[in-house]
């Protein structure tokens, strides 16, 4: 214990940008810590916008910006916010970010944001962000909490990638909007696609077959009864 | 550090300059990108009376083929008589008008475009409605014996993905839409019907719903009906004018 302290002491001075400390920081949530099937956060939005593929980046992307950005400034402020409206502080500016990301989408992308919707204002509302905010930005650095901010929101992508491709797939037959299923003439012989996949039911059965598959690689994440 | 953080003093202090700071940061951006975003609603408005017309048009050009495309607007009112209006044709927003409850559905006025393509006329009739989850809106073509559909352009803010959202799909349903009709022969409104079950193709006056969008199908119905049938009042006097 002692010679452990005494190590991160002595490393501390010249620790590299990508130390393995701040890569674990970015390769935990993507697996072990994933915020989606391990933590179960952000779930809410993961169901909404997982019907089709280009919805889930654009929304992996904004909570990317988001999340970076809020752990950001959080991780600045962190000495000064006074400890009774933390929460509050957290909330505007996570708030702020995400009207941001709106009008700056609507500015310069107006065809995705329409597709999306309400759905990128609900990032305000996404655990995963106010979780981050408050459980590591207030208590660490700058740069490992940017770095925090990225494992997190990637770990939170790729889950909604694979789900949205499973949807879209079976669903309307496409991948990110080209038709995959149309011209090998499927639907000449009488297969149709499965409306079911699109109802928002599908993508929390979706969403629970990755957290089995995840637990049957990694057994770690067991608890034990 | 000198300053207690949890003073009171020092607590009010850091949420006034927050929200100072915030407030002014979104502000200046708003300003910033507020005509940016106002020309991409105009150059969507004008694509999708373009599309109405089969005229596609992207966002980079949609300004030079609306001017070259789209000859004369007209302004009516709710008893299909032509108007002056204070503000142009074009800026009318009928969608703000549907939701605007202080606003008599008689009070209501209409805008109407008038295509002109190598002789042929077109009369690009605006809508707005209320779908399942949010407000839908179109625009339609009518060729010039006034009872024809030439094309339609539907879109809608949040319908269901899959579902609903597939009335801004010009290949699963707007197609249907071309040639089918809106009055009867002697230019009598005729009202059109989005039918759930498999509409007859020889029907003149109904288009097939949506599978799964039952809700969405009918509000466009709703819509196109009640649009449709203050134009054609328009229709009528002109059809009688040309008569006399």
């Amino acid at each position: 214990m002692s010679t452990e302290t005494a190590e991160i002491q002595l490393k501390k001075p010249k620790e590299g940008l990508f130390s393995k400390k701040n890569r674990k920081l970015i390769t935990d949530p993507l697996d072990d810590s994933n915020p989606v099937t391990v933590q179960v956060l952000g779930i809410c939005a993961a169901l909404a916008i997982t019907v089709q593929v280009e919805q889930a980046v654009v929304m992996s992307m904004s909570v990317l910006f988001v999340l970076m950005g809020g752990n950001f400034i959080i991780s600045l402020l962190r000495n000064v916010i006074p400890n009774r409206i933390r929460i509050i502080v957290q909330l505007v500016v996570v708030a702020a970010l995400v009207i941001i990301v709106n009008e700056v989408l609507k500015a310069y992308l107006p065809d995705v944001s329409t597709k999306l919707s309400v759905f990128v204002g609900l990032i305000i509302t996404n655990c995963i962000i106010m979780g981050r905010l408050e459980a590591f930005a207030l208590g660490n650095k700058p740069w490992p909490s940017v770095l925090d901010g990225f494992g997190n929101s990637m770990g939170y992508a790729w889950i909604l990638i694979i789900v949205s491709v499973f949807r879209e797939f079976f669903g309307s037959g496409t991948l990110y909007g080209f038709k995959i299923l149309e011209p090998l003439g499927l639907y000449e012989i009488g297969y149709m696609n499965n409306n079911m996949m699109i109802l928002p039911p599908m993508a929390l059965i979706t969403v629970g077959i990755i957290i089995w598959v995840q637990r049957a690689r990694n057994t770690k994440l067991i608890e034990a009864n | 550090m000198a300053i207690d953080r949890n003073s009171n003093a020092f607590t009010f202090g850091f949420a006034i300059a927050m929200v100072i700071v915030v407030g002014s940061v979104l502000a200046f951006l708003s300003m910033y990108l507020k005509p940016l975003q106002q020309k991409n609603d105009k150059d969507k408005k004008m694509m999708s009376i373009l599309g109405a017309i089969n005229v596609d048009a992207t966002r980079q050009n949609a300004d030079e083929m609306y001017i070259k495309f789209i000859s004369d607007s007209r302004v009516l009112n709710a008893q299909g008589d032509v108007i002056e209006s204070e503000v142009s044709a074009f800026d009318i927003d009928k969608k703000k008008q549907y939701k605007n409850k202080n606003i008599a559905v008689e009070d209501r006025i209409h805008p109407l475009f008038i295509s002109d393509i190598d002789g042929a006329k077109y009369y690009i009739i605006p809508m707005a409605g209320a779908g399942l989850w949010g407000p839908i809106w179109g625009f339609m073509a009518i060729e010039e014996d006034f009872t024809t559909i030439y094309g339609v352009r539907f879109d809608h803010k949040g319908e269901t993905p899959g579902l609903g959202s597939e009335i801004s799909s010009y290949e699963k349903f707007q197609k249907q839409w071309e040639g089918k009709k809106i009055a009867n022969d002697d230019g009598s409104f005729h009202s059109f019907l989005v039918s759930k079950s498999p509409a007859d193709p020889s029907d003149q006056f109904a288009v097939d719903g949506i599978t799964g969008g039952t809700i969405t199908s009918k509000a466009l119905e709703e819509m196109v009906n009640r649009s449709v049938s203050t134009y054609v009042k328009y229709f009528n006097s002109l059809q009688k004018e040309s008569v006399e």
